[in-house]
């Protein structure tokens, strides 16, 4: 008895270990095959010339000394990715936080508002962009249309070298929705009785915002910001259907450039390690963030 | 004893008016934040307003000026017309079977592994279940060209396969939100099914898939919502007119007919249409989902 019983204990927690496996087995195979391997085989490419038709030839590391020392294209598509990036981010944080405050409140019909609020975030992205070139449409388009009513000739949007960027920001910004219900049920994590005791000492409605609502959402904003520099740093579609990239280049963002080198020019060993570099700037962004974050972000637990 | 009821009555008084005050800024924030609200739902709202009002306009009208809001006559005319230019009903098709296989596929393959990461025990899951984690912070953007190869290599390239194995293998984000649902399951009745000698397996599915049907229908949305609004993967990936799905056909469309607002405005109502009614039929699943995917922290 004393002998068997642990033995019987190890197979069962043999048995379990196996069958725990045999459970992340699916998404273990698609994580091999379809995510490390190809980073892996894309950091190979990435020091090589191919063009799908010929065999892949070793040339060392000219593709990166290419990218920064003879390609304007490449530095100036980063700079767009900049702009679009430095702009859309805090906004979308400023919206959604906006938003899901002015939703919070005990108003009646909130559940319409919210509602109306959310739904143009669930719009398929290129059904967004066809409605919205309608609607930036410089001569006949509603934006402009209102504008003129009211005796504003509004800008060409998104045929501008100065509206183009921000156009697509303006449309993007439009889909903060699902951001906004983050941040609404973020809001509604926060105790009530915090608040109270705030109150009882004398604070005011923006001392409560300030040293109440803002640390407790602090986590919330946190990866919000994480995940809205990784998602935008990578923005293509709206400038694929709107603009393709133009005017004079103005929106060729680094995922439009990327495309361009892969799939029109079948320069995969170049596109390869433009993926590369994105990969590492938005990492190190990411690491910096998450080493800054302890400057603001406030978790609870810690306190406890 | 006057003393105290002088103070009495000026603290009633006192009190009184404060809530005079109180009440009627009460009602001027009211109504400011309905001013507020409408302005901004306004906003928010107009873009649908303008897509359905130009799909239903004769040309004239889409070009007047002032804008004209409610078409007048209200002509159909444009919804049959898209299908002159694009084949619409044949995307609709595709981007179905693309949906539907994501679907299924990722309910059951997610299912297993959040069951697995919630509540089956082997040495080395958490260190796997932090490589998970760190795999929705890698941007799709450097398995691109690699998977693009590979796929050609295969032979897979202009059919669904690229867009729904890797899809029907599990998505990180979709089974970190089930392991979170699974984990406030009460285990009692697990336990008692294991001792009666029940497999994990049937245990998943008679117990777990059961209790957890808000959880699943969430992730069905999602990734629905993910397959029907893919745009990247289909452009990489199809080629062929007949293969094309929803996003892929209409760009295609807006491509080629840049000035036909009419049909345009049309086509992207259809195609959000669906997106629409599942979101009125399941409204508390996206919330939920998205809710579930924000408490990471």
């Amino acid at each position: 008895m004393t002998v068997k019983h642990p033995r019987r204990r190890l197979r069962l927690a043999t048995r379990e270990a196996l069958t725990c496996y045999l459970f992340l087995l699916p998404w273990a195979i698609g994580f091999l095959a379809f995510v490390l391997g190809p980073i892996l085989a894309s950091l190979v490419l990435s020091f090589m010339r191919y063009d799908v038709v010929t065999a892949p030839r070793l040339i060392g590391i000219s593709n990166f000394r290419d990218m920064f020392v003879t390609d304007k294209r490449f530095m100036m598509s980063m700079g767009n990715t900049a702009y679009y990036v430095l702009l859309y981010v805090p906004l979308h944080l400023l919206v959604a936080l906006g938003l899901a405050l002015l939703l919070n409140q005990k108003v009646r019909g909130m559940p319409v508002y919210r509602t109306l609020f959310y739904i143009p975030s669930i719009v398929p992205i290129v059904a967004a962009s066809i409605l919205w070139v309608w609607i930036l449409q410089p001569e006949w388009g509603l934006i402009n249309s209102l504008l003129g009513l009211v005796g504003i000739k509004g800008p060409l949007w998104l045929a501008s070298l100065t509206w183009s960027k921000p156009s697509l920001i303006l449309m993007a910004l439009w889909g903060s929705g699902s951001a906004m219900i983050i941040c609404l049920a973020g809001l509604q994590g926060v105790p009530q009785h915090l608040y109270e005791a705030a109150e009882i000492d004398g604070a005011d409605r923006w001392d409560r915002f300030r040293h109440v609502t803002l640390p407790m959402l602090s986590p919330t904003l946190f990866f919000m910001l994480v995940l809205g520099v990784i998602g935008s740093f990578q923005v293509f579609t709206t400038a694929y259907v709107m603009t393709g990239g133009g005017p004079a280049e103005s929106t060729l963002f680094y995922m439009l450039y990327l495309y361009r080198r892969a799939f029109v020019f079948l320069d995969m060993g170049y596109a390869a390690a433009m993926a590369w570099i994105l990969f590492v700037v938005v990492l190190t962004l990411t690491l910096v963030q998450f080493r800054l974050a302890n400057r603001w972000v406030y978790y609870e637990a810690e306190q406890r | 004893m006057i003393q105290e009821t002088t103070m009495r009555v000026g603290g009633a008084r006192r009190v009184y008016r404060s809530s005079l005050r109180t009440r009627v800024s009460r009602i001027f924030g009211r109504a400011a934040s309905h001013i507020v609200l409408l302005a901004g739902a306004a906003v928010f709202a107009i873009p649908f307003v303008w897509m359905v009002s130009t799909s239903l306009k004769t040309d004239r009208q889409i070009f007047a000026w002032p804008p004209v809001w409610v078409p007048n006559p209200i002509v159909w005319g444009n919804y049959p017309a898209v299908f002159d230019y694009a084949p619409l009903h044949r995307y609709f098709l595709n981007t179905m079977v693309i949906a539907t296989a994501q679907v299924f596929g990722a309910i059951i393959t997610c299912s297993l592994a959040a069951y697995a990461f919630s509540r089956v025990r082997a040495p080395g899951r958490d260190v796997i279940f932090t490589i998970m984690i760190s795999q929705m912070m890698i941007p799709g953007v450097v398995t691109l060209v690699p998977l693009y190869i590979l796929f050609a290599k295969l032979d897979w390239i202009n059919t669904f396969l690229p867009l729904t194995i890797p899809a029907m293998l599990g998505s990180p984000f979709y089974i970190f939100m089930l392991r979170q649902f699974f984990l406030t399951l009460p285990m009692e009745l697990e336990e008692a099914a294991l001792i009666d000698g029940a497999s994990r397996l049937r245990v998943w599915w008679t117990i777990i898939m059961p209790l957890s049907k808000p959880a699943i229908a969430t992730v069905a949305i999602f990734s629905f919502m993910f397959a029907w609004n893919d745009f990247t993967g289909p452009l990489i990936f199809l080629n062929s007119r007949t293969k094309f799905t929803l996003s892929l056909g209409l760009q295609a469309f807006m491509f080629e007919r840049r000035t036909l607002w009419g049909p345009l405005m049309a086509a992207s109502t259809l195609m959000i249409t669906p997106i629409m009614v599942v979101f009125f039929l399941a409204q508390k699943h996206f919330i939920q989902g998205i809710a579930l995917t924000g408490m990471k922290a």
